[in-house]
């Protein structure tokens, strides 16, 4: 009798359980479903050509997110191109110079210090820093270098992770034939750590797309039209800002859905990239 | 020889700078909020600015307390960690020890893409969605509330803390596992009772990380929070450290600019609380 009713307890302890971790599992799944299905089916819709290629117009009354494609492109283009020496830089010093083991925890750690940082705490200091110090008003430049900080983290890990599966005997063998470190470096570890720099990449780009905070106040929210050049050094909305001013200020819900449905494609894109390339390291590194 | 030389020097003192940039940008972002933040705090006072009830920075006599913005990141992120930790908990140990492989990758994906959402559009989401549901369903007069924020929050915070759990399950040696079993523990009494508690650390730290993320989110709280400062209170319309400062930056000046700094710095300190003590458990993670 007691033997069987302990029997009976533990088989309800353990149903109890697998239930409520399939029933966890289930709402998180049914979540993103939800959300997904959601957003794309009340914004596709208004994903129309004449949205994607016309800025907004006072006269017509319509709106066109043209300026802000643009800029969110313009955007991604100014943080690459500072951030990635950066951060492959951070991640050679730490993997192929830094002998001193202090110098690299320290390292590490104000690495992820910063990935903590929340990104309105960016934004204002990237206003005080870039837009008043450096007398960068608001623009995307100004938002280009706040995207630099939050980003080098990312960067420098994906990097520093890669780095460390390149075989030690590459190493030696290039100083075997005589290369300096210099040359070592670029012409042996560089070319073999490219799967962690690319990830890098995808993972940043993905995380700009996605900011807002720390935009809002560096770049500001203009649409207006520019060229590459003009558009680094005016104020302009990256495609999440503007989904914000017209769903919160302006209560356009129409526009701010379909932003928010481009933007569930591109992160869908993001993933799947991320998850290809993943792959076709893994299998280049096998054969 | 020697031009070689200098060149691997120069070099060598490139990938340097390179490597200290990561701790220039960390003091360099630690240094302006507090040289900004400070001036507000001292001419209002710490205790009046730290526990004053009433925020009025646009009135003529202004106030500048901020104890209802910090009660309200508090109960905001508490209610978010009390929704979410049990979802994102039961998820990870499902993921790391029971789910075939295919229902495995389904909600691994699902999870990751949960993760890159932007927060703007969980926003949007909770604004039309979440905001009209709370207002029908518990007559309230608006539905944009802490309750909103928390659920929105709550979501948000699922990824991080299925992630790093699952990843702190993964790790448990399979020894202890089919030790347990093989005393006739059935799987999922070996997973709670063994597996979970080996990974104890990894699993705070998740919850940790969620805390972190939680209470720095700024975006999507300010679309479903309502924005008014008030104390805290379920249904009632709140602000958070983070809306304070992002709703009155764009138009501040003077005093109140200086006061809402000085509410970054706040969080600031909240946040490196918060890191100090994820970089704890993840440390006691890997050690063991």
């Amino acid at each position: 009798m007691e033997m069987k009713k302990k029997r009976t307890g533990r088989f309800i302890y353990g149903a109890m359980l697998h239930f409520l971790m399939i029933a966890s599992a289930g709402i998180t799944t049914i979540l993103v479903i939800f959300m997904i299905i959601y957003v794309l089916w009340k914004g596709i819709p208004y994903v129309t050509w004449e949205l994607l290629s016309t800025k907004p117009s006072y006269l017509s009354g319509k709106i066109g997110i043209l300026p802000d494609i643009l800029n969110t492109v313009y955007l991604i283009l100014a943080t690459l191109v500072v951030l990635l020496p950066l951060g492959v830089g951070a991640a050679v010093y730490l993997t192929e110079y830094a002998k001193n083991k202090k110098m690299v925890e320290l390292i590490e750690y104000a690495a992820e210090t910063l990935s903590g940082i929340p990104s309105i705490i960016y934004g204002l200091v990237g206003m005080l820093l870039f837009c008043q110090f450096l007398n960068l008003q608001k623009s995307l430049i100004a938002g280009a270098c706040t995207l630099v900080i939050m980003n080098l983290p990312t960067v420098m890990r994906t990097t520093q992770e890669s780095l460390k599966t390149v075989p030690q005997g590459y190493r030696e063998g290039a100083f075997g034939l005589g290369a300096g470190k210099w040359h070592m470096i670029r012409t042996v570890v560089l070319p073999e750590c490219m799967d962690g720099i690319i990830t890098g990449c995808i993972l940043s780009v993905g995380r700009i797309l996605g900011e807002s905070a720390a935009l809002l106040f560096t770049a500001g929210f203009a649409h207006a039209l520019n060229g590459l050049f003009d558009g680094l050094t005016s104020s302009g909305a990256t495609l999440t800002v503007a989904l914000y001013v017209y769903a919160k200020e302006e209560g356009e819900f129409e526009v701010a859905f379909a932003i928010a449905a481009i933007l569930m494609i591109l992160t869908f894109a993001m993933n799947l990239i991320a998850d290809l390339t993943g792959k076709y390291f893994e299998k280049r590194r096998n054969t | 020889m020697k031009r070689r030389k200098t060149l691997e020097t120069v070099i060598h003192g490139v990938f340097l700078a390179a490597g200290l940039i990561t701790i220039a940008f960390v003091l360099m972002i630690t240094i302006y909020l507090i040289i900004a933040g400070i001036p507000a705090i001292r001419e209002i006072g710490l205790s009046s600015f730290l526990f004053g009830a009433k925020w009025e920075s646009t009135a003529n006599d202004p106030k500048f307390g901020i104890l209802p913005f910090i009660l309200t990141s508090i109960y905001g992120t508490a209610g978010a960690i009390l929704i979410g930790t049990p979802i994102g908990f039961f998820s990870a140990v499902y993921l790391a020890k029971i789910a075939p492989k295919s229902v495995k990758r389904v909600v691994e994906t699902a999870v990751s893409l949960l993760a890159g959402i932007p927060s703007v559009v969980y926003g949007l989401v909770g604004m039309l969605v979440l905001v009209p549901s709370i207002r029908k369903l518990f007559h309230v007069p608006d539905g944009a509330s802490l309750l909103a924020a928390m659920i929105v929050l709550a979501v948000m915070v699922l990824p991080s803390i299925i992630k790093v759990s699952l990843t702190a399950l993964a790790a448990v040696p399979k020894e202890y596992e089919e030790g347990s079993m093989a005393l006739g523990a059935t799987p999922v009494e070996t997973y709670f009772k063994v597996s979970v508690p080996a990974a104890k650390s990894g699993i705070a730290a998740a919850v940790v990380l969620g805390v972190g993320r939680a209470i720095g989110e700024a975006m999507a709280v300010m679309m479903v929070s309502g924005n008014v400062p008030n104390m805290p209170s379920l249904f009632e319309s709140v602000r958070f450290l983070t809306t304070a400062v992002a709703s009155e930056m764009s138009y501040s000046s003077g005093l109140q600019r200086q006061a809402l700094f000085s509410v970054a710095l706040v969080l600031f300190v909240f946040i490196m609380l918060i890191n100090a003590t994820l970089n704890f458990l993840l440390k006691r993670q890997k050690e063991k």
